[in-house]
C-alpha cells in the first residue's frame, strides 16, 4: 500500500468502538466494548500523522512511544507494537481500557482540535489483546540474579508494575496481598463489563512465570510488620492503595441497603454476588428496585451500571455539581446514559429514611446551584433555599471517594505520613523517610488513576535497583 | 491453604478446629480474629482465635454452625484444608488489672470470651466465668474455663444443668449478693449482650462486648461492618471488635445483621439440597490440589 499523505490520513474519520447493544448488555456482565477488528485497527492507525514532536506522548503520564507503536500496527507488525507499549507501560491491555484518555494522550493529540483525536486507547488495547490472544503474553528476558530480595506490599497496579520491573532487573520479588486475589482495584473494584478479570489474571500469570512470588491472605502490619519484612528483605515497596471508604455523614446512613461503593463492588466483583446463590456471598436483592449512587467519578459509574445488571428498575446518579465537573471518564458517562441511567445533577443528599424494620425507603435531596468559584477554581454548589425533594429509593451506594487505610502507618510508627495519612515520599525516587522503604500509587497520591499508580511503581523500581547496588549512599 | 490438624465437636453444632497458621499463631493476641473462606465460591467469614500455639504453629477456632458457611466448615475434619485464612485481625482486647472481672459467654460466645478471660487472669484479675447455654449440651468449655477462672458458673435456660436461668440472672445474683465487680466482659447473641449492659449500667461497672457485624474484607476497606458507638460510626474490624457496652447502639447492630436474612435462608436450603455436590466434588478437588 502506498504511503498516505497527511491530508488523506486526516480525511479518515475516527473509528467507532464496536459495543454490545445497550438493551442486551444491561442483562449481562460481559465487556461492553468489543474491540476493533484487525482491519479497523489498521485503518485507525493510519490516521496518526506520526508527528515529529508528538504532543500525545507528553500527555501520557508514562510517555508511551505512541507514534511508534501506532506505526507498527499500521504496518501489521503487531508483536512489535505490543513490545514498544510494554517498554513504558506494564499493563497496556488495562490502560487502553481504563485510562482517562480524553484528559491525557488523546486530549493533546494534534487531531483533537477537530474533535477527532487518534483513538490511542483503543489501539493500545488492540495491540495488547492481540498479543495475549494470538501469541500469548511475551515474557521479557530477565537479567542474571542479583541475590537481592524485595518485598512488594499490595497487589494493585503500583505493586504489580514495581514487581515486574524488579524481577527483570534480576532481583527476587515477593508480593504480599491482603485479599485472596491479586489485582487491587482492578479485581475488586472495576467491574468485569469494563475490565475483564481474565486480563488481570493473565498479567499476574505472566509475572509468576518470570519468577515473582505471590503471597495472598497476608496483611503487612498485622500478619507481619514492615520492620519484620526489613529483616528478611533488602528493600520494601508499599503500594497499598487508598481503601478507606468515606460516608456522607447524613442521618439514615446505617439503614439496610446503604453501601459504600467499595463494599458494593467488592461483593459483586471479588465475591461474585451476581452469581448468588451459586456463589455464597449475597447482595441486597436489587431486582425491580430503585438504586441511587452518590458521586460522579468512575466508581460511581461502575456502581450504577452494576446495579442495572443486577436488575434495578431505576438507576440514578445523584451528583452535587454538573456533568462538566464529573471526574468520570467521558466514555463511562456516555455508556451509563445509553444504558438508561438517570442523572440527577446539582442534587445533594441530606437524609436517608427507612421503614420500621430498617430498610432504606426514600432519600431526601437538596437542589443546588453553582455559586462562586472555590479554591480549586470550580464553581461551588450552594443549596437553593427550600428546594428539598423526597424520592423513593431501595438501595443507595456512596461513591464519594476513599481516605488512606491506616494499617501500615499505625504499625510503622516511624513512617512519615501527611495529615490525611498519605505516605510522604521523595517524588523522584519514591523513597520514604524510612531507609529501604519506598511507596507509590494511591497511598501516596490519594485516589488517582491506574496509569499514575503504575508509573509510580516503575519509578520506585528504578530507584530500588540503584539503592540495592549501594544502600550506604542512601 | 491451611491444614486442619484436629477437629472435634464440643456441643451440638459447635466444633473446635486446630489449624496450621504459623504466622498468625505467632502474632495473635487475645480478642483478635481471622477471616476464612472454605471454598472457591465461598463467603469470607470472621471467626475469633480461641487459642494459639506458636510452638507448633497452630491456632484454635470454635465454630457454631448457624448458616451455610459455618455448617459447611463444620463438615471438615482433621486432614482437610481451609482454602484461605487471614489474620490476625482487629484490635487485641484491652487487658489490665481491674480487680474482679466477670467473663460472660452465651453459646459460642464462651469460645470468643475464653482467650480474653485467660488474659485477664494472667494480668492478675480474680476471674469469675459465667457460661450460658440453652440446655446442658450447649454449655461449652467448662473444663477449660475451670483451669483459668477462679469461679465458674454454668447456667442453662431450662435448668438442665448448673444455675437455672439466663446469664444475666446469675450476674444480677452476684451483684445482689454484694460481690464487688470491677469489670464485665460479655460475648454472645446480641440480645444477651444488650441485657448484660442493662444490668451493669446502673452499677457503673465497666462492661465490654465483642460485636459481630457482617464483614467482608476485615481490613477497613468496605465499611460493611460499621457499628455505631457513642453516636459515631466506627468499623468493627479495625476499631473493634470490642467496644464499651454502654456506648453501643444495639438496635442498629441488630437491624444491620438482619439485612441478608432471606438470602441466608436460600443459602442454607442450597446447602441442604446440594450438599453432596458441594462437599464431595468441590472440596475433594480442593483436597487433591
Ligand atoms: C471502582 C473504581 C473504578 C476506577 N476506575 C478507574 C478508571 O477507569 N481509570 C483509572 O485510571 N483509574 C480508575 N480507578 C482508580 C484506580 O483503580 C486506582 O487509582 C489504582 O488502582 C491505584 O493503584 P494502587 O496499586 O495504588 O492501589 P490498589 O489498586 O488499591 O491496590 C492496593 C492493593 O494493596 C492491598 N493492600 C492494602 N493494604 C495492604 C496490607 N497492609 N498488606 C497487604 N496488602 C495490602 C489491597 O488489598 C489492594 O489489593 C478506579 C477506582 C475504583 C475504586
Ligand atoms: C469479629 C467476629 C468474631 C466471630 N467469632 C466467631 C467465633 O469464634 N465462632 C463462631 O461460631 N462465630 C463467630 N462469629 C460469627 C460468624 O462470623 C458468623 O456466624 C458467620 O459469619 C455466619 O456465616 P454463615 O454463612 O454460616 O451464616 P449466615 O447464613 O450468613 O447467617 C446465619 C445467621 O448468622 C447471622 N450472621 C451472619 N453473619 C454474621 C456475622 N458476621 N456475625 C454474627 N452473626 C452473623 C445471621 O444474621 C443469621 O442469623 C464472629 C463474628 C465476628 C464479626
Ligand atoms: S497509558 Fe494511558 S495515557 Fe498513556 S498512551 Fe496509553 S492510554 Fe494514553
Ligand atoms: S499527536 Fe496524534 S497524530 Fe500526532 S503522533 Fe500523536 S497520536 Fe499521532
Ligand atoms: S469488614 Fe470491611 S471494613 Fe470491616
Amino acid at each position: 500500500m502506498a504511503e498516505l499523505t497527511p491530508k488523506e490520513r486526516m480525511a479518515i474519520p475516527r473509528h467507532k468502538m464496536p459495543e454490545q447493544d445497550p438493551n442486551e448488555r444491561i442483562k449481562n456482565f460481559l465487556e461492553v466494548n468489543l474491540g476493533y477488528d484487525e482491519e479497523t485497527a489498521r485503518r485507525e492507525a493510519e490516521r496518526c500523522l506520526q508527528c515529529k514532536k508528538p504532543a500525545c506522548v507528553a500527555g501520557c503520564p508514562v510517555s508511551v512511544k505512541i507514534p511508534d507503536f501506532i506505526k507498527m500496527i499500521a504496518e501489521g507488525k503487531y508483536k512489535e507494537a505490543a513490545a514498544i507499549l510494554k517498554e513504558d507501560n506494564a499493563l497496556p491491555a488495562v490502560c487502553g481500557r481504563v485510562c482517562p484518555q480524553e484528559e491525557q494522550c488523546e486530549k493533546v493529540c494534534v487531531l483533537a482540535k477537530k474533535g477527532q483525536p487518534v483513538a490511542i486507547g483503543y489501539l493500545e488495547r488492540w495491540a495488547a489483546d492481540w498479543e495475549r490472544r494470538t501469541i500469548g503474553l511475551q515474557i521479557a528476558e530477565t537479567k542474571l540474579k542479583t541475590g537481592k530480595k524485595v518485598a512488594i506490599v499490595g497487589g494493585g497496579p503500583a505493586g504489580l508494575s514495581c514487581a515486574g520491573d524488579l524481577i527483570q532487573m534480576g532481583h527476587d520479588v515477593t508480593v504480599f496481598e491482603a485479599l485472596h486475589e491479586i489485582g487491587g482495584v482492578l479485581i475488586y473494584g472495576i467491574p468485569e463489563f469494563r475490565l475483564p478479570k481474565e486480563i488481570v489474571r493473565a498479567e499476574v500469570e505472566g509475572l509468576k512465570k518470570l519468577g515473582v512470588d505471590f503471597v495472598t491472605n497476608y496483611i503487612i502490619g498485622l500478619t507481619e510488620t514492615v520492620d519484620e519484612l526489613l529483616q528478611r528483605f533488602d528493600a520494601v515497596f508499599l503500594g497499598v492503595g487508598a481503601g478507606l471508604p468515606y460516608f456522607l455523614g447524613v442521618p439514615g446512613e446505617h439503614l439496610n441497603g446503604v453501601y459504600s461503593s467499595n463494599e458494593f463492588l467488592t461483593r459483586v466483583n471479588l465475591m461474585r454476588a451476581y452469581d448468588f446463590p451459586n456463589a455464597d456471598t449475597p447482595i441486597f436483592n436489587i431486582k425491580g428496585k430503585t438504586v441511587v449512587v452518590f458521586g460522579g467519578g468512575n466508581t460511581a459509574m461502575d456502581a450504577v451500571r452494576t446495579s442495572l445488571r443486577l436488575g434495578a428498575k431505576r438507576a440514578i446518579i445523584c451528583y452535587r455539581r454538573t456533568e462538566a465537573e464529573m471526574p468520570a471518564r467521558i466514555e463511562e458517562v456516555h455508556h451509563a446514559k445509553e444504558e438508561g441511567v438517570e442523572f440527577m445533577l446539582l442534587y445533594a443528599p441530606v437524609e436517608l429514611r427507612g421503614d420500621e424494620i430498617g430498610n432504606l425507603r426514600e432519600m431526601v435531596v437538596q437542589k443546588m446551584q453553582l455559586g462562586e468559584p472555590d479554591a480549586s477554581g470550580r464553581r461551588r454548589p450552594v443549596p437553593i433555599p427550600d428546594a428539598i425533594e423526597t424520592i423513593p429509593v431501595d438501595v443507595a451506594v456512596v461513591a464519594i471517594g476513599n481516605g488512606s487505610n491506616p494499617i501500615i502507618s499505625s504499625t510503622t510508627p516511624d513512617l512519615k505520613v501527611n495529615k490525611w495519612g498519605n505516605i510522604l515520599v521523595d517524588e523522584h525516587t519514591m523513597k520514604t523517610n524510612k531507609k529501604g522503604v519506598f511507596a507509590g500509587g494511591d497511598i501516596v497520591t490519594g485516589g488517582a488513576t491506574v496509569i499514575l499508580a503504575m508509573g509510580a511503581g516503575r519509578k520506585a523500581a528504578a530507584a530500588i535497583d540503584e539503592y540495592l547496588k549501594n544502600p550506604d549512599l542512601w | 491453604m491451611n491444614k486442619i490438624v484436629e477437629a472435634r465437636f464440643l456441643a451440638p453444632e459447635v466444633k473446635l478446629f486446630r489449624i496450621e497458621a504459623p504466622k498468625i499463631a505467632e502474632k495473635r493476641k487475645a480478642g483478635q480474629f481471622i477471616i476464612l473462606r472454605v471454598h472457591e465460591k465461598g463467603e469470607r467469614i470472621p471467626i475469633t482465635i480461641a487459642d494459639s500455639n506458636p510452638a507448633d504453629g497452630t491456632i484454635t477456632i470454635i465454630v457454631q454452625g448457624v448458616g451455610k458457611t459455618t455448617r459447611l466448615l463444620n463438615t471438615l475434619n482433621a486432614g482437610d484444608f481451609i482454602l484461605d485464612v487471614v489474620g490476625p485481625l482487629g484490635k487485641p482486647s484491652h487487658i489490665e488489672h481491674f480487680g474482679t472481672a466477670v467473663s460472660i459467654g452465651g453459646g459460642v460466645g464462651t469460645a470468643i470470651a475464653y482467650p480474653t478471660a485467660k488474659a485477664l487472669k494472667d494480668a492478675g484479675n480474680y476471674v469469675i466465668s459465667i457460661i450460658g447455654g440453652r440446655s446442658k449440651d450447649y454449655v461449652i468449655l467448662e473444663n477449660e474455663m475451670k483451669q483459668i477462672a477462679d469461679e465458674v458458673y454454668p447456667t442453662t435456660d431450662d435448668g438442665s444443668y448448673g444455675f437455672h436461668g439466663f446469664v444475666t440472672d446469675k450476674l444480677q445474683q452476684l451483684i445482689d449478693e454484694g460481690r464487688k465487680i470491677d469489670f464485665v466482659l460479655a460475648i454472645g447473641p446480641i440480645p444477651m449482650m444488650e441485657a448484660v449492659a442493662k444490668v451493669t449500667k446502673p452499677h457503673n461497672i465497666k462492661t465490654v462486648v465483642s460485636l459481630n457485624p457482617i464483614m467482608v474484607d476485615g481490613t477497613g476497606m468496605c465499611g460493611g461492618c460499621r457499628v455505631v458507638v457513642d453516636g459515631k460510626a466506627v468499623f468493627a474490624c479495625v476499631d473493634g471488635p470490642e467496644f464499651d457496652a454502654h456506648a453501643v447502639d444495639f438496635d442498629i447492630l441488630k437491624q444491620r445483621n438482619r439485612v441478608y436474612r432471606s438470602e441466608e435462608e436460600i443459602s442454607l436450603r442450597d446447602l441442604e439440597c446440594n450438599y453432596d455436590k458441594m462437599f464431595n466434588e468441590e472440596l475433594k478437588k480442593q483436597k487433591e490440589q
